[in-house]
């Protein structure tokens, strides 16, 4: 609204006292401390990284001491480094956000769509998806660590009917990390698809059953392509922060230095080492990466004309 | 364009059909045969009924009881996408996400129909659109899609095609256009139409025969000109146009009238076209066939005559007058009078008596709930 109000202005700034050019004015105004958040809080710390990033440090005197340049070999050293890293990133990331449209979908269309005359039964059903947010993530994460430990009966009666040979163990796979990436973001995947769903005409499922279409059919034509927003924005919602996660895959949780991705890196740089412009790089790298497949997924998707 | 189609309509036929859902009975029994070829139209107010049997028998609902047979095959358990049936619904429901011509070819596609497209196409030149195909629904106008809807049904060839009140969210105009067209169509392709609407109009001018639904029953069914001229039940004799009621206790039979006496006046009926012959009835005439007097005329015994009444409002339509006439002990009274050239030198508050044949009387099944129904339907 601010925005079109401010074009409009513009347009007609040859005339002085129009309206428009008032309207301009509140427009400035109202958008004033929205745009200084962003330059103070975004675009500002996003340039001390990209400084930070190609940076040189020398550890010589005992303490990291930083001097400026333009050390473009900073991200090559972290790419060959940490390239393991930042594969098993999106690797994860994409195996989890998988496995949460999996689990997501289903979930929310029966929110959505077979729950929608029982206005109660679908609050309930919300509160409890929302509902693991109540407790923190970290004990949540380790709560899940203490079921699947070495002792835990899990493990010992997986153990015994030969699944997981006797010295095999869960904690530290990349199996435990993405079931825990999984866990953990599945709400940002249920969420977007239920508001798709929960507006979801079922006219134009029973258009299609109509036109000959059996269940599958209208399934894969008609539900999935009008869903197609909320796949969308939930996957977005649950890959990009993913990609960047570093509590489950930590050690201390239910990875392994087997498991390390991109964001353990980071933080063990930054908060260990304080090897700054690494972990500068690797961030960098990070929100370059995710940018340029969103914008690919976004485009590729088609979903303009529907959002 | 339209031999393109071939003439290849089912009978539909429904048995014992009855529907209930949690709390309410939607149908209640319904027996139903519609001949290959025919345009029906169920007619009814909104909640008798009427767009539940629609969607029975696309198979969209399934009954609590009964059979659904289309073509003398019973399709009472197969799903929706299993039946010969096509549906042009309500809301059009064209999908969103794919242009107008896919839409119109999603149909063919599911039963793997070569030439699919030269086919859509086609039939969307039939309902002159062709040249929008690549458009999306969302930015044809509602007449448009409507036709659209219709063009994605009729491509399939169905051997019933079910129209789910399709013209109910246009304007006045484009809809007398959409109802010629509609017509032309199925003269043209010969399929079964079966048409729900609450619109009286739309279902009399188009439907070779009209089965009135009230309640989750048919009142009756019959040709348009006969459901008009002798409405057997009340709610019928209302639902389709106007009615003038009049109850009292049936007597003094001759032979080929029965007559009761109301309010000092006797109103008279031909036998045949009486439903009950004794006992409380309801006698019934259309405004339009009634005339008012402002002298008590001399008539004789062929008509009806009540009165004197006054005269408490009269309404221009246009084509013709309508005149609300009180009469003591009776109750009130329509009368049409066409506006045929002579001025109407008659005034609010005039001394009239009303008079119609009793050949046009007709003697309901019913009666009236209550004294204010007596009061004609405005």
């Amino acid at each position: 609204m601010a925005i079109a109000a401010f074009g409009h202005a513009t347009g007609s700034g040859h005339k002085p006292s129009t309206p428009g050019k008032k309207s301009a004015k509140v427009a400035i105004l109202l958008l004033a401390p929205g745009l200084m958040y962003l330059v103070i809080f975004f675009v500002a710390p996003l340039v001390s990284l990209v400084i930070t990033s190609l940076q040189t440090v020398d550890y010589t005197t005992g303490f990291a001491v930083y001097s400026y340049g333009f050390e473009i070999a900073n991200y090559v050293n972290v790419v060959s480094q940490y390239g393991e890293q930042i594969g098993r990133s999106f690797i994860y990331a994409f195996f989890a956000t998988i496995a949460a449209l999996l689990i997501s979908y289903p979930l929310a269309y029966f929110i959505g769509v077979k729950a929608r005359r029982y206005p109660l039964l679908q609050a309930l059903m919300l509160t409890l998806v929302i509902a693991p947010f109540f407790i923190s993530f970290l004990l949540r994460t380790f709560a899940w660590k203490q079921i699947f430990s070495n002792e835990s009966w899990i493990v010992t009666t997986l153990q015994s009917i030969g699944v997981l040979a006797s010295d095999q163990y869960l904690v530290g796979t990349p199996f435990l990390v993405i079931f825990g990436l999984t866990y953990n973001f599945i709400p940002f995947m249920t969420l977007p698809l239920y508001t798709s769903l929960e507006r979801l005409d079922i006219r134009y499922l029973e258009a299609g059953a109509d036109l000959y279409a059996n269940p599958r059919k209208v399934f894969r034509k008609v539900t999935i392509p009008l869903s197609m927003p909320g796949i969308v924005s939930g996957t977005l919602l649950t890959f990009i922060p993913i990609a960047g996660d570093y509590v489950n895959a930590s050690g201390l949780f239910l990875g392994s230095t087997q498991t390390a991705m991109l964001g353990n890196v980071v933080e063990s740089k930054f908060l260990k080492s304080y090897d700054y412009p690494t972990a500068s790089a690797l961030s960098v790298i990070l929100m370059g990466a995710i940018m340029l497949l969103v914008t690919f997924y976004v485009r590729r998707s088609g979903t303009d004309d529907l959002l | 364009m339209a031999t393109e189609f071939v003439a290849r309509g089912a009978d539909l036929e429904l048995v014992g059909i009855r529907k209930e859902f949690p709390g309410f009975t939607a149908i209640d029994h319904l027996d139903l045969k519609i001949p290959a070829g025919e345009f029906f139209a169920l007619l009814g107010p909104s909640g008798c009924g009427k767009t539940t049997t629609l969607r029975l028998v696309a198979g969209l609902e399934e009954p609590t009881t009964g059979q659904i047979l289309i073509g003398g095959k019973d399709v009472t358990d197969t799903k929706a996408y299993q039946r010969p049936v096509n549906t042009v619904f309500q809301s059009y429901a064209l999908f969103p996400h794919m242009s107008v011509l896919e839409n119109v070819a999603f149909g063919l596609r599911q039963r793997k129909i070569d030439d699919v497209l030269a086919k859509a196409q086609k039939s969307l030149d039939l309902v002159e659109l062709g040249h929008l195909a690549q458009r999306r629904p969302a930015q044809l106008s509602g007449g448009q899609q409507q036709r659209v809807a219709l063009a994605r049904a009729l491509v399939n060839r169905p051997s019933l095609l079910l129209l789910d009140e399709p013209l109910g969210a246009l304007d006045l105009k484009l809809r007398r256009q959409m109802q010629i067209e509609l017509k032309a169509i199925q003269m043209e392709v010969g399929l079964t139409f079966l048409h729900v609407t609450h619109d009286q109009e739309e279902a009399m001018d188009m439907a070779d025969t009209v089965a009135v639904m009230n309640k989750g029953h048919i009142e009756q069914m019959g040709s348009p000109e006969k459901l008009y001229d002798r409405p057997k039940t009340v709610f019928v004799s209302k639902f389709l146009g106007q009615s003038n009621l009049f109850v009292g206790k049936a007597q003094s039979h001759n032979e080929s009238t029965v007559s009761i006496e109301v309010a000092g006046s006797k109103i008279s009926v031909p036998k045949t076209r009486a439903e009950k012959h004794d006992g409380t009835i309801a006698i019934g005439v259309r405004p339009e066939k009634a005339f008012f007097h402002e002298e008590q005329p001399k008539l004789s015994s062929d008509h009806n005559l009540i009165g004197p009444g006054e005269i408490i409002d009269i309404r221009f339509t246009g084509v013709s007058n309508q005149y609300l006439i009180e009469i003591p002990n009776l109750g009130n009274v329509t009368v049409f009078a066409q506006n045929i050239g002579k001025s109407p030198v008659i005034e609010l508050g005039a001394k009239v008596w009303v008079s119609w044949k009793v050949e046009h009387s007709f003697g309901l099944s019913d009666l009236p709930e209550s004294v204010s129904e007596l009061e004609p339907v405005a």
